[in-house]
């Protein structure tokens, strides 16, 4: 039995993450780096032959679409927003007095207009607004570095990490589709890595009371399933959702097919460093000693015993 | 004190975003079938502890209280709405 401090004081011991100085902050060595890209090289190998539109979107995107997406209301406890300084050099010091005193100077700060990204399909509907959408469906894989202020001990809840999506556009019939089908798909590519996986239906973390009800509905309908897998100690984790979202954000950000239907959405988010930690646990810190068939999925270099010929 | 399960309608007609008017629902129709979404329905809950000056405990807050007319007013009879004109 690993606990999650153990895995967690391993990891750092290792090198492989450095504290970031608060809880759920790390800095990701190039080892762990490597391990999490060659992860999105394999989840992304998979959707190709579907021939998805990609987007890399950034750390941060437009405060109406923290609104809009309606993660404000149901995850106001998650979300960042960015706010900066644009006050009169006179009221500077007032700024700084705060600082050095360990006071509240960032009250004396304004909102911007960018908020920090929370889920890498997020930024992609905003876009689509003007597009023609077809009804047999558009597929789009994104990916982004999203943020969730919810500090943890614990190395699988990270406040700073990246998500991998295939997302559809289309039709209700077509994105529920879409979810099965990478559903079963997602949980096939990531037992291929020795993974022990299991398909779970879930919910997201709705906030307060209100969530509650949110979240028994979402069970419910069984619109959220979850591949879990030991991720930083024996209790299995999430390190996929497959979500079906009916027409929330095509309602939220005025999404029509060209039948004039409300567009219907779906997604599948990978979470590159939960599935790199998985993998940390189960095959063990010395990527080295890996598993063959596992280092050349990930493209992380030569097989054991394989020497260099120069 | 108003009619219980005429409240509930109006609550309904402001909140729940339904495909047609919810002041003509029978009291069994399905209303998750006539649209009712995830989110209005949490409208709809918010609104009736509004009108009504109660709360749903966690027990209560499951996608079938909210299924019909009739399940909202038994629920809330659970806690005490309507009683004293039963």
């Amino acid at each position: 039995m690993t606990s999650s401090e153990d895995f967690r004081r391993e990891l750092l011991e290792s090198g492989l993450l450095v504290d970031g100085g608060v809880r759920g902050l790390y800095h990701r060595s190039f080892a762990f780096e490597a391990i999490a890209r060659g992860v999105e090289g394999y989840v992304s190998a998979a959707g190709r032959d579907d021939g998805p539109r990609q987007l890399y979107f950034p750390p941060i995107t437009t405060r109406a679409t923290l609104e809009g997406s309606g993660y404000l209301a149901s995850f106001p406890d998650l979300v960042g927003a960015v706010s900066s300084f644009s006050g009169a050099e006179r009221e500077l010091p007032e700024v700084l007095r705060r600082a050095a005193e360990g006071g509240a100077w960032e009250e004396l700060l304004t909102p911007t207009e960018v908020a920090l990204c929370s889920a890498a399909c997020h930024p992609l509907y905003p876009l689509l607004v003007d597009e023609s959408l077809p009804v047999e469906g558009t597929l789009f894989e994104t990916q982004a570095c999203c943020f969730r202020h919810e500090p943890s001990d614990d190395p699988a809840r990270m406040q700073s990490f990246r998500q991998h999506e295939f997302v559809y556009v289309g039709s209700p019939d077509g994105a529920l589709a879409h979810r099965d089908t990478w559903l079963a798909r997602g949980a096939s590519l990531l037992a291929a890595l020795g993974l022990d996986v299991a398909t779970v239906v879930a919910n997201d973390p709705f906030f307060g009371r209100a969530g509650q009800l949110l979240a028994a509905g979402q069970r419910e309908k069984e619109l959220k399933y979850e591949i879990v897998a030991p991720i930083s100690s024996d209790t299995p984790g999430a390190i996929s959702s497959a979500n079906f979202h009916e027409d929330h954000f095509g309602v939220a950000f005025d999404l029509s097919l060209d039948d004039a239907s409300v567009a219907h959405t779906a997604c599948i988010g990978f979470g590159l460093e939960r599935i790199s930690l998985a993998l940390l646990h189960r095959h063990g810190l010395l990527v080295e000693a890996w598993p063959d068939e596992v280092r050349a999925s990930l493209g992380l270099g030569a097989p054991r015993g394989a020497e260099a010929t120069s | 004190m108003r009619d219980v399960d005429t409240t509930i309608r109006e609550v309904l007609e402001a909140h729940g975003r339904l495909s047609g008017s919810a002041l003509s629902l029978k009291d069994d129709d399905d209303l998750y079938q006539r649209g009712l979404a995830s989110h209005a329905s949490v409208n709809v809950m918010l609104a009736l502890e509004d009108a009504f000056d109660v709360e749903f405990p966690d027990s209560l807050l499951r996608r079938d209280t909210f299924r019909s007319v009739a399940s909202m007013r038994e629920a809330l009879g659970t806690l005490g709405v309507g009683q004293a004109e039963g």
